[in-house]
């Protein structure tokens, strides 16, 4: 198998020194964490080697030397270099060498154990693989949606060794708290090194912001466990919200604008009210030219014409009133947009509670019909339903049963296009004032579930959201290995909204298309935002 | 090593296959697709703007004229960037993976980056494709949970849709690199 050799693009400026990493023998692949400089103390090398690796559980372990040639008489460290594999051992031991000024590299790999057979190779074909080591380390491996089957052990155990790249360097974070500029015992270079900020007042607040960021940290961690991106989502989310909320609030208490909403209210209340008894009329006549029963017509339009008449009056009585109790509801925009939004989706609740007692009334005119109806036209066909057997049986009628159900099933199937005319008109109105609210709840969904920070992060820091990784191939020559550049590739936007989605508390209606129909048939009354568990009626 | 080479696709339009040989372990195959044509571009945009000076002698707004433009600057601009594919690559390096790119008239790349772990084999099918029976080029993803399964089939140069003589060169290549894969894979 062609050996992969990870290496930082920080340390490929770096002077020659130990390559220090992580040896994966499954995929044949050497990760480079760091380089170690001379002058060093192999006891002291072996001892820092052994710490990290007790704070980390990573195997870091010496793979072999680096060696930056920047003068041309520098065989001697060639040979110093070679004799260092005497000291630490691993197999394979790895040798990379950059020659000053130049853009290729060589790389040899060789097994000691393995004896050189004319079939294997003793030296191995070496591929470096250059990686971004700060971008590795803060990025975070979104591997694509797993089958519904699969078991969660087993995904950590096949995962890849790309996986195994990304892990090794997160993990390694003791092996780069110091440095090649610090004071120790070993002189290490790594991401570290890279170099600091130019300017002084981007340092002073980046110190500055370790406080603020404790601070920060201590209110997130006393919202209930939750994962770091979901709490900050929920902030970011909470901010806006908050935000928005109080720009409504200004924009409606300037320029007298609540006056302006309450006087306009009670016309709007009145026009509505007219609209539905102009409707009633047309209803009562001959609408769309169909022959409605009259004397049940009447009945019908008579009981909800006053019922209106009842609403009007109501609104009358509480008009003086309506300008006080809107201020003080315009001050809970304060508490964010979406409870102005919900606040708003309850006020149209009541002000249409007349069209949801109408439809109400129809609906279960119209069911109580139905049901009749359906009876009765089993009777006519000499059947009943059983409702210990809960299924249609055959039963055999007396002749006084037969002409009386007979009879009535005449009449209410006479009857039913005019019941079925007003059930179809309130349905319809009250299905208009379900959408309406509906949108609301909807737009509520939205600002509350919306995961604006990791947006943000996909956005301004594309690194960090990681779906995986793409290689480009660098300028090769023949006979040198081969270097590929290793670079993160971001997670699409609509992954970002998929994977880190807050939960929305709204109750969706949890009817499928087909059973809405169904009860819009039969008239049986439909709670749009009743939960499944709920007592059914 | 680089070698140029036309084939057509399955509509005849021309197509160039590209290819790099980097290593012994690593291959390039990059199939340029043909460019947006300008008789189209006119003809669409022609089209656009004859409907809306209907709609503007219909109405008298000058609104519908300017609308009628922004829409055909916004449409070309989505159309280069979201949908007209200039370029795809296929790269398979051995020991560890492939990646597929796509690259848009507008300079967006996307790529794919498949691990050799996960790659079964690289097939070409047969498929019916409207009213025509075409080849493609597709890699078998194993199924973590079952040995011998299929978990998924990735189709190859979906928007350039080359013909069979052009699948079996890239087929060829890339077969030498899976066996050699397979090969060393197998052996410890």
């Amino acid at each position: 198998m062609v050996l992969k050799a990870f290496f930082p693009t920080c340390c490929a400026s770096a002077d020659s020194g130990l390559l220090v990493g992580r040896w994966v023998p499954e995929q044949s692949s050497a990760v480079v964490l760091a380089v170690v400089h001379f002058p060093f103390i192999p006891i002291q090398v072996k001892e820092l080697l052994a710490q990290v690796q007790q704070a980390s559980r990573v195997g870091v372990a010496v793979l072999g030397t680096w060696c930056h040639r920047r003068q041309e008489s520098e065989e001697s460290l060639g040979h110093f270099l070679e004799g260092l594999s005497a000291i630490f051992s691993h197999e394979p031991w790895l040798q990379l060498c950059r020659e000053r000024g130049s853009k290729f590299w060589s790389c040899k790999a060789t097994h000691r154990q393995v004896p050189a057979s004319p079939g294997a190779p003793g030296q191995d074909q070496v591929m470096l693989i250059f990686y971004d080591q700060r971008k590795v380390l803060l990025s975070q491996l979104h591997p694509p949606a797993a089958l519904p089957d699969h078991q969660a052990g087993d995904a950590t155990a096949s995962a890849g060794g790309l996986a195994a790249v990304f892990d090794t360097v997160a993990r390694s974070e003791v092996l780069f708290r110091s440095d090649q500029f610090d004071e120790g015992p070993v002189r290490l270079s790594h991401w570290q090194s890279e170099g600091v900020e130019a300017s002084i007042l981007v340092e002073l607040a980046k110190q500055a912001s370790g406080p603020i960021c404790l601070l920060l940290a201590c209110l997130l961690s006393l919202i209930s466990a939750a994962s770091t991106s979901r709490k900050a989502n929920m902030l970011v989310s909470v901010f806006l919200d908050v935000a928005l909320g109080l720009a409504l609030l200004s924009w409606l208490h300037g320029k007298d604008r609540i006056g302006q909403l309450a006087d306009a209210l009670v016309p709007v209340a009145d026009h509505v009210a007219e609209e539905l008894q102009h409707l009633l009329q047309w209803l009562m006549g001959a609408p769309a030219g169909l022959k409605m029963n009259r004397a049940l017509d009447q009945v019908l339009g008579r009981f909800f014409l006053y019922h209106i008449h009842l609403w009007i009056s109501y609104i009358h009585l509480m008009s003086p009133f309506i300008e006080r109790i809107l201020w003080h509801l315009g001050l809970s925009a304060c508490l964010g947009l979406t409870v102005a939004l919900s606040i708003l989706s309850d006020i149209i609740a009541l002000l249409t509670f007349h069209i949801y007692c109408f439809y109400v009334y129809g609906a279960r005119l119209y069911c109580m019909k139905i049901c009749g109806l359906s009876s009765l036209w089993r009777l006519f066909r000499g059947k009943k339903w059983n409702v210990l057997r809960q299924r249609v049986d055959s039963c055999s009628y007396d002749l006084d049963q037969l002409f009386i159900g007979t009879l009535l099933f005449t009449i209410l199937v006479f009857l039913l296009p005019t019941t079925a005319l007003y059930y179809l008109v309130f349905t319809l109105l009250r299905l208009l004032v379900v959408t309406v609210q509906g949108l609301i709840h909807l737009l509520v969904d939205l600002v509350n579930s919306l995961p604006l920070y990791s947006l943000g992060l996909r956005l301004c820091r594309p690194y960090r959201l990681a779906a995986g990784v793409k290689f480009r191939v660098l300028e090769h020559e023949a006979g040198r290995p081969l270097r590929l550049l290793m670079q993160i590739n971001p997670l699409p936007y609509s992954r970002v909204v998929h994977t880190y989605r807050l939960p929305s508390c709204g109750c969706h209606p949890k009817h499928s298309w087909g059973s809405l129909c169904r009860k819009l048939f039969f008239g049986e009354l439909i709670y749009p935002w009743r939960q499944r568990g709920d007592k059914q009626d | 090593m680089e070698a140029e080479q036309s084939f057509s696709d399955i509509c005849g339009g021309r197509l160039a296959l590209q290819r790099r040989y980097y290593s012994p372990s690593c291959r390039e195959f990059c199939v340029s697709c043909p460019r947006l044509s300008l008789r189209s571009l006119t003809a669409v945009t022609c089209t656009v703007w004859l409907a809306a000076y209907g709609l503007f002698t219909l109405c008298e707004k000058s609104m519908i004229l300017s609308a009628a433009i922004f829409i055909t600057l916004l449409g070309l601009l989505g159309y280069l960037h979201f949908v007209k594919i200039d370029q795809e690559t296929l790269l398979i390096i051995d020991s560890l993976g492939i990646q597929m790119t796509s690259s848009y008239a507008s300079g967006k790349e996307s790529t794919t980056f498949i691990e050799m772990g996960k790659v079964k084999d690289l097939v070409i099918n047969e498929a019916i494709y409207m009213q025509k029976v075409i080849y493609y080029l597709c890699i078998l993803l194993k199924d973590p949970v079952e040995p011998h399964g299929i978990s998924q089939v990735v189709p190859v140069f979906q928007s350039a849709k080359p013909r069979l003589d052009c699948l079996i060169e890239v087929y060829r290549s890339c077969q030498e690199i899976l066996a050699h894969q397979k090969a060393t894979s197998a052996s410890p």
